[in-house]
């Protein structure tokens, strides 16, 4: 187990060195002078000139780069030029905000995208099949942007059932105190199922809008593995000896379909940190994607670097965790690692 | 050829489908080429006596916050938003079937550089990647085709490569490499030509997906600038009358972009199942 572990490791080791690269490069390349900038519009060249100076900005490519790897390694990503905070804490801070969001849209992609494939396929043909076929269309062709606006034109003017969509929770409430980050679970531990309710509330059209987009993938993939695994030849023989059809679906045929399903997870987590930036411009969310469009807007490259880096890392570390359920999942994928 | 169309037809006969988004396909280009010509009113000409009025009959989709034909301006805009997806695309596809052709075909250094490359692309959330390049190379429209380009290189590149893996050493490269032909040459006159309909499949399945990514930039402030017309930024200016009840603005430029790309998504399935009716669905 722990060689195959750090065989994996291994594995990343070139994408997170690659990715390091490329935010460097990017960020360096940003259009905008980060010096003239901090100097304020009052600055005379010379204090600008300082100013690149105190920043390391006057030192040639190669030297930054090694700078910017000690930085890394001390956990600092830079001071937001705008906001002046360590870039790190603020990303910190809005994390839980970004996370509680995209988890509860895949939890909600995977908990209508796998009932509806699996129906699809034990019934192929049938109006279920057809409500698959739609729904794994129409998803993906939704921009999320525009799903979301929808969503709020319909449930919070017409209906009025959802608040304002501006942001985790109205101004009426204060935040649960802190333990996990995750709004929907600090309320639960402190017991305020007023605050958990408004917080649920807040959350769930742009959970919805992440879902929606993310169930197309997830619905086709399962249908099309069920089918595969139902047309097998295990299952004929599970049928041949009579095992009622409840069986042969959820532990026969589901049981191998899983692994396309898990793979598509980690394909779908991949949209949704993209998504996640549009949605929380939509709602007004305070996560790190709408940290890091402000960033952009100022020409702020340290927090862009750092909004990029966390996403790419956390991204690795996902896929790395999903490689490992397969080990899990299916036995026959670790003998081969 | 004749084998081909025939099993077009059969394709659109048996998915009637497919030939609604074909025709809607049509329909989309008719636009994007005489959309200046086919306008009502100018896409830019602002009106603040009639700001924000509902649909009727002289404004068909209604006017935005500055009075201006929302109508007119998802036409005009059709131009720029699929010359920027087929743009994207189009680069993708020379330049990611090229490096694949080099990695699947000759191996060794190639092969492992290009898959590096791939492997660090495909490191990111792609949407946030191309954020970043954008955001790094400058705010034009040119930059937003080039980052979908690079965004979209690795799948072409990775389905180049092992299709041509595959036919390296298959019977009729053999022969050709007997008959005295360059390696070059083989690739390009041999291998090419035998992957092409697949990769024709991948350039029409990616193309929505190059849509919606450019849209997403625009609407987050990348890449196309206002006043210009284009319909994620029309959905951004409309975003804020949304939540006071003034839907048209957003809704008609964001429904012409789901259209788009809910056309290129059948069109795409479509032509898999003619040019590849293993995979069909």
């Amino acid at each position: 187990m722990w060689r195959v572990l750090i065989g994996r490791l291994s594995t990343a080791i070139p994408s997170i060195a690659g990715v390091i690269v490329v935010t460097f490069v990017l960020t360096r390349a940003l259009p905008g002078d980060p010096a003239v900038y901090f100097a304020g519009p009052t600055a005379t060249p010379q204090s600008v000139e300082e100013i690149r100076h105190q920043l390391g900005l006057d030192r040639r490519w190669p030297v930054q780069f090694a700078y910017y790897l000690d930085d890394l390694a001390h956990g600092d990503l830079g001071n937001s030029l705008s906001t002046g905070q360590p870039v790190l804490t603020e990303i910190l801070t809005r994390l839980p905000a970004s996370a509680e969001l995209t988890l509860a849209g895949l939890l909600i992609a995977v908990l209508i995208a796998v009932p509806l494939g699996v129906l699809a396929a034990v019934r192929p043909g049938s109006w279920i099949d057809h409500v698959c076929r739609v729904v794994s269309t129409a998803g993906v062709s939704l921009p999320t942007f525009f799903t979301g606006l929808l969503l709020v034109y319909v449930f919070y003017f017409l209906l009025g059932w959802s608040p304002a969509p501006l942001g985790r929770l109205d101004i009426f409430y204060s935040a649960p105190p802190m333990h996990t980050g995750f709004y929907l679970i600090d309320s639960l531990i402190a017991g305020d199922l007023e605050t958990f309710r408004a917080t649920l509330s807040q959350l769930i059209l742009p959970a919805f809008t992440l879902g929606i987009f993310a169930l197309a993938p997830l619905a086709r993939v399962t249908r099309a593995a069920m089918l595969a695994a139902l047309g097998s030849e295990f299952v004929r023989t599970a049928r041949a000896s009579g095992l009622s059809r409840w069986r042969i679906v959820a532990v026969y045929a589901f049981r191998n379909a899983i692994l396309p399903v898990v793979t598509t997870l980690g394909m779908v987590f991949s949209y949704l940190l993209g998504g996640n930036i549009l949605v929380e411009k939509v709602f007004a969310w305070p996560g790190i994607g709408s940290y890091a469009i402000d960033a952009l807007i100022a020409s702020d490259y340290a927090p862009v670097q750092g909004f990029v880096l966390a996403m790419a890392a956390l991204y690795v570390t996902l896929n790395l965790l999903i490689d490992m359920l397969y080990g899990v999942l299916d036995p026959r994928v670790g003998i081969s690692a | 050829m004749r084998e081909f169309f025939r099993q077009a037809r059969y394709v659109v006969a048996e998915n009637p489908v497919t030939g609604v988004a074909f025709a809607l396909f049509l329909v989309f280009v008719v636009v994007a080429l005489f959309g200046p010509a086919l306008a009502p009113h100018s896409p830019l000409a602002s009106n603040t006596a009639e700001a924000l009025h509902p649909p009727d009959a002289q404004h068909w989709f209604g006017t935005d916050q500055l009075g201006r034909d929302v109508f007119s301006r998802i036409v005009v805009a059709t131009r720029l938003d699929l010359g920027i997806a087929a743009g994207a695309v189009a680069l993708a596809f020379v330049f990611g079937t090229g490096m694949g052709l080099a990695a699947g075909f000759f191996g060794g250094w190639a092969d492992r550089i290009i898959g590096r490359l791939t492997d660090t692309i495909m490191a990111f959330p792609l949407f946030v990647l191309a954020m970043g390049i954008v955001a790094a190379m400058g705010n034009t429209v040119t930059n937003i085709i080039y980052a979908t380009a690079i965004i979209n290189l690795p799948l072409y590149a990775r389905l180049a490569r092992a299709e041509a893996n595959i036919r390296r050493d298959a019977g009729y490269v053999e022969a050709a490499r007997l008959a005295g032909n360059s390696e070059i040459r083989i690739v390009v006159a041999h291998i090419l030509p035998n992957i092409m309909p697949l990769m024709v499949v991948q350039a029409s399945l990616t193309l929505g997906y190059a849509i919606l990514n450019a849209a997403g930039l625009s609407f987050i402030g990348l890449g196309v600038r206002p006043p210009t017309a284009e319909w994620g930024i029309m959905v951004a200016e409309g975003a804020s009358s949304i939540v006071s009840g003034e839907w048209w603005e957003a809704l008609f430029p964001g429904l012409a972009l789901m259209l788009a790309v809910f056309c290129f998504n059948l069109l795409g399935d479509g032509l898999r199942d003619v040019i590849d009716p293993r995979n069909r669905t």
